[in-house]
């Protein structure tokens, strides 16, 4: 399912329709514990399966699409294996790939596929199995079976009789990162989208720019990150960072999508761009200061055309976010050159047409990339006409504003992500997650065709206030929180009280894991945190 | 320390270095990017100095350091020579601190250093008087003062104690700059320090939340980089008991969250206690009774008050029971196994938030409480329990601080108490009137560091609220009992995830306003240094948070 609609990956190759196979053994019993996000459909009974370390195995169906050699789930299978088995030490962590291909090969003659549901994960007697349609599905029933497998008081691993049937609710489901107003260091993004699947996120919205600096390191405008980074060496991202990130998160059924936001947001762009922005004017000369990208010259949208280009062909995913959010007009206003383009081009004195025209602009030149902008709320508040392909961003206000936002987008026929409630780096004393919890992203007036419109939410982490000291325990577990909002029932997960020991058991999850997520509230995990 | 001590002493690149050079007429001119510094920290002409020393005088003469021929050694008048560890420790220590990161990049004997400025060789660290205390335990009446100068050839660290040297090595190490080609540099300095007040603490709670010993041993490395001095140890609570006792090993065993992995035996705690001596930090534990002793009924049957649902016992259980010998005679004998474990003079033994409804419910306690003629005033029944229990702990030899509850319910209280002040709004009066009375007292109710909010309210800490110490109406005599203050990080929302960028730097800005002159109250100087010093910590491999948008040369190393 996590095939519909807006997902897409620019370079996937797996094949479709596969399944695996799992080996477990005999019987006891256990009450289950839970899974994050809530699966759609959930049973399970308290006959419970031991898993040997040794002899388990993943193996791809006979009849799978996908079999040895899919790259995404043969990584995934090695990954999970000591997910799984975080004690075991054994040969099987250590030999890796080959190993399990080998067994793989003795699997296949006990498999006994069943085809009934994509995205279906069956635990019984002797094996489990697990259908989906992609990859993307199986990638995250992996995850799901992660989560059924723990441990008795003598270390021994079980998992208990289950049939799941499991799908999205929404098929865009994102975490922000800001790392302009810190930088963040390759492996502190790693580290983070791999706590993204485990709550089964899948996109990387990577605000890669803004005003406080220019980390990005273009092939084409060297000079954007050499003078508009904290520091040309050693605050960037090379394109092989680049690179390494979209690889770790399509292994892990992650989108990346990048932002690169103007006109405004942009002061760092012009410290390696001369011309681009907008010279502010004290009087009648120049100021000094620079404001928003210079609409009024036509080099500006050469320079956004061929900047995009490569955008377009650095980062797979069709969609790019152009962000268009808070421009402050008041430099434009002082500008004579500017004025005198607003005169020529009939908009008196409404700089909001201004914007509009350069936004018109810069989504035209993606259209023609063949790529999908998003933008912030604000390109459609003041500009209703822009492609009906654009999907919006509402990121402002309070619950009724937003929702009344929802409305009117919807209305106009526009597809709609929903950020608002979920500005995760406005931290409070005592259990917030609660309140991203208890979101509902359609509760809107609408008729059910504009509830289909939103494709979704996303987890802004802004950067003031973040680097890499704090940004793992500031994200998880309150972005989790966000994370079932978005993949479960909204029936199912309506009580925040019974959400609550599910979440905790899933925060010790992720510590054992290795992510620094923070408490939720007085208790202890039976793996703490071993770092600093 | 476990943590790797990569780093360096750092300034920002832009930043101090060139502040430095605006000194140089020939160099004023030399600015390449204003714009750039809108973003990263304007320099302070006291440089990356935190907390800010009391006198201070910064040169434009600067000296170069190289890490082959650097060193620091007792000086020939010492009254410390090698045998004392403690300074030995910590020249080591600080020689990492200020070359770890870059030894690799000293050759001796070439380039720069032969071309011209001025080298700086030796720190001599001269300790004054004729007891050094290198054995000893640091106290709130220990001597924390040092003098510092920088210049030719080498640098002078006088100090009557080995605590104030302490303090001194942490300065010098501040004092260290690179210049744009990486090469260390110091300016010729004279600097006279002591701290405002005495007692500078940082309460962490490992009740709420199981602190592993690495996490607790981090945060006093960093306590030291801030010249706080007190780590209050809020060791056991309702939710969990994790000191193991060697006379009473069933409170731990029973009311640890696990018997073996979340507990802190006497090694640990023997660990600790000398990590923090030989940082000049004092280890204060606090056992919190009557109240907040849920997890200590586990492992001790009848200690606590069986609480009552009608005329039956419910199960549940209240406070400490007051009114039985048995429990005097477990506070007995537990004390004084405290009383050995911890060296220090003082132990806190809380007193704070005692509900009452346990103690109405008990039939038993309410016969005592008209035999004692306490009448319906349960807050009587809390004084006499306190009462008892501050006479078992005077017979240990130990002072004790306590919450101010205690004080305000009229309990008598040693002349040697320290009342610790914690609730918010009328904490001025609440100084006042301890003070009044005639009772030392610390301050903490500003410094509740767990209640986090957005953006940055370090700057409320420092100066917005009523964060001085000494700001109440009072005579000179009762501003004196004010011997300072702690920052308290509560547990309930905290534990190894998130605890050190929770704390830091926002604990610092309490140990600037506990250390330095009162009249240091700056908020652009101080928001400029303390940019410098959380780039320090975290070059030190602290994952302290940042300020606001910006960057440190040195990012943390750490996910």
């Amino acid at each position: 399912m996590e095939t519909t609609g807006l997902v897409s990956f620019g370079r996937y190759t797996c094949s479709h329709l596969y399944f695996l196979l799992l080996i477990v053994l005999p019987l006891g019993q256990h009450t289950v514990e839970g899974v994050w996000p809530l699966p759609q459909i959930f049973t399970s009974s308290i006959e419970r399966y031991p898993l040997n370390p040794q002899a388990f195995y993943f193996g791809y169906g006979r009849q799978s699409a996908a079999q040895f050699g899919c790259s995404v789930l043969d990584a995934a299978f090695i990954r999970y294996y000591s997910l799984i088995f975080p004690d075991y030490t054994g040969k099987h962590s250590t030999t890796g790939k080959s190993h399990i291909g080998k067994k793989q090969s003795v699997g296949f003659d006990v498999l006994s596929p069943s085809l009934l549901f994509p995205d279906n994960l069956s635990v019984s007697a002797g094996k489990a199995s697990l259908n989906a349609e992609t990859v993307w599905g199986a990638v995250r029933g992996l995850e799901t079976f992660s989560q059924l497998v723990y441990q008795d008081d003598f270390g021994s691993y079980f998992v208990n009789q289950t049939e799941i049937d499991d799908f999205p609710r929404f098929p865009f489901r994102g975490i922000l990162l800001d790392t302009s107003r810190h930088f963040i260091p390759v492996h502190a993004i790693l580290k983070t989208l791999d706590a993204m699947a485990y709550s089964k996120f899948n996109v990387f919205h990577w605000h890669i720019v803004d005003d406080p600096s220019f980390p990005y390191q273009s092939q084409t405008f060297p000079d954007l990150s050499r003078k508009g980074a904290f520091h040309p060496m050693t605050h960037i991202y090379t394109q092989s960072d680049v690179r390494r990130v979209i690889s770790h998160a399509r292994l892990r059924g992650i989108r990346v999508l990048p932002e690169f936001d103007s006109p405004g947001h942009t002061k760092s762009w012009g410290k390696g761009q001369s011309d681009l922005l907008t010279p502010c004017y004290s009087g009648s000369t120049p100021s000094g200061a620079f404001g928003p990208v210079n609409p009024a010259l036509p080099s500006t949208y050469q320079f956004m055309a061929t900047l995009l280009k490569e955008v377009s062909s650095v980062f797979p995913d069709s969609y790019i976010h152009l962000g268009g959010d808070e421009v402050n007009f008041s430099c434009w206003k002082s500008n004579p050159d500017v004025r005198a383009f607003m005169q020529k081009m009939g908009f008196g004195v409404d700089f909001t047409k201004l914007e509009a025209f350069y936004m018109e602009n810069i989504v035209n030149i993606t259209t023609f990339l063949n790529k999908t902008a998003i933008v912030w709320q604000d390109v459609f508040d003041y500009h209703e006409l822009i492609p009906k392909d654009t999907v919006l961003h509402i990121w402002k206000g309070s619950p009724a504003n937003y929702r009344k936002e929802l409305s009117r987008m919807t209305k106009a026929g526009m597809r709609v992500l929903l950020a608002a409630p979920w500005y995760i780096n406005h931290i409070s004393y005592g259990q917030d997650w609660r309140n991203y919890y208890t979101v509902q992203p359609l509760n809107f007036s609408g008729t059910a065709e504009q509830k289909k419109l939103v494709i979704g939410g996303e987890v802004c982490m802004w950067g003031e206030y973040v680097d890499a000291t704090n940004l793992t325990p500031r994200l998880w577990p309150r972005a989790s929180a966000a994370a079932e909002r978005l993949w479960s029932d909204e029936k199912q997960t309506s009580s925040v009280d019974k959400a609550f020991p599910r979440l905790q058991d899933f925060r010790c999850k992720l510590v054992r894991r290795g992510i620094r997520a923070e408490p939720l509230y007085v208790g202890h995990c039976k793996h703490e945190y071993q770092g600093v | 320390m476990t943590s790797p001590l990569q780093l360096a002493l750092l300034l920002l690149a832009l930043g101090f270095s060139r502040g430095l050079q605006h000194h140089y007429p020939d160099q004023a001119d030399q600015v390449d990017g204003e714009a750039e510094l809108e973003l990263v920290a304007e320099p302070s002409k006291f440089g990356s100095l935190w907390p800010l020393p009391q006198k201070v005088k910064l040169s434009a003469v600067s000296l170069k350091l190289t890490g082959v021929s650097f060193q620091i050694a007792d000086a020939k008048g010492s009254s410390a020579g090698s045998g004392c560890s403690l300074l030995q420790d910590a020249y080591r220590r600080y020689y990492e601190y200020v070359f770890g990161g870059a030894k690799r990049q000293q050759q001796p004997g070439k380039g720069r250093r032969a071309a011209g400025p001025a080298v700086l060789t030796e720190l001599q660290v001269w300790i004054t008087s004729p007891d050094p205390e290198c054995d000893g335990y640091p106290g709130v009446a220990s001597d924390e003062s040092y003098e510092l100068t920088v210049d030719q050839p080498y640098a002078v660290l006088k100090a009557p104690k080995v605590w104030g040297a302490l303090h001194g090595l942490e300065t010098f190490s501040q004092l260290v700059y690179e210049d744009e080609y990486g090469v260390k540099s110091i300016n010729s300095t004279t600097i006279s320090d002591f701290p405002r007040f005495a007692h500078r603490g940082i309460l962490l709670d490992s009740a709420r939340h199981f602190l592993p010993i690495k996490v607790i041993l981090a945060n006093l490395e960093t306590m030291a980089m801030n010249k706080l001095n007190v780590f209050h140890w809020h060791i056991t609570d309702d939710q969990s008991f994790p000191y193991l006792s060697r006379t009473f090993p069933q409170l731990s065993q029973q009311g640890a969250y696990h018997p073996y992995t979340h507990v802190y035996t006497p090694a640990d705690v023997k660990m600790v206690v000398e990590f923090g001596r030989l940082r000049g930090i004092r280890v204060i534990p606090e056992f919190d009774t009557p109240g907040h002793t849920q997890s200590w009924g586990k492992g001790q049957t009848d200690l606590l008050t069986p609480c009552y649902s009608g005329s039956k016992p419910s199960g549940s259980f209240g406070p400490v029971n007051p009114i039985l010998n048995t429990t005097y005679d477990f506070m007995s004998q537990f004390f004084k196994e405290i009383s050995t474990v911890f060296p220090d003079a003082y132990v806190h033994l809380g007193g704070d938030e005692v509900d009452f409804s346990c103690w109405k419910s008990n039939p038993d306690i309410q016969t005592f409480m008209d035999q004692q003629g306490f009448g319906k005033d349960f807050s009587k029944l809390e004084s006499f329990y306190i009462q008892k229990l501050l006479n078992i702990v005077a017979t240990t030899q130990k002072g004790y601080m306590i919450w101010q509850e205690v004080f305000d319910n009229g309990v008598q209280l040693k002349p040697d108490a320290v009342v610790h002040v914690w609730i918010g709004g009328g904490a001025n009066d609440e100084m006042g009137k301890v003070t009044a009375a005639g009772y030392t007292t610390i301050l903490s109710a500003p410094w509740y560091l767990d209640y986090i909010s957005y953006a940055q309210d370090w700057q409320k800490y420092y100066k917005v609220e009523p964060a001085d110490p000494q700001d109440f109406k009072g005579t000179e005599e009762q501003k004196k009992l004010v011997i300072g203050g702690e920052a308290c990080l509560w547990g309930e929302y905290v534990d190894a995830t998130n605890l050190t960028p929770r704390l830091w730097p926002r604990a610092s800005a309490v140990a600037e306003r506990l250390w330095s002159a009162a009249d240091v109250t700056d908020i652009n100087d101080t928001f400029n240094r303390l940019s410098v010093h959380r780039c320090r910590m975290v070059a030190r491999g602290i994952p302290a948070q940042p300020l606001f948008s910006s960057y440190c040369p040195r990012e943390y190393k750490g996910v």
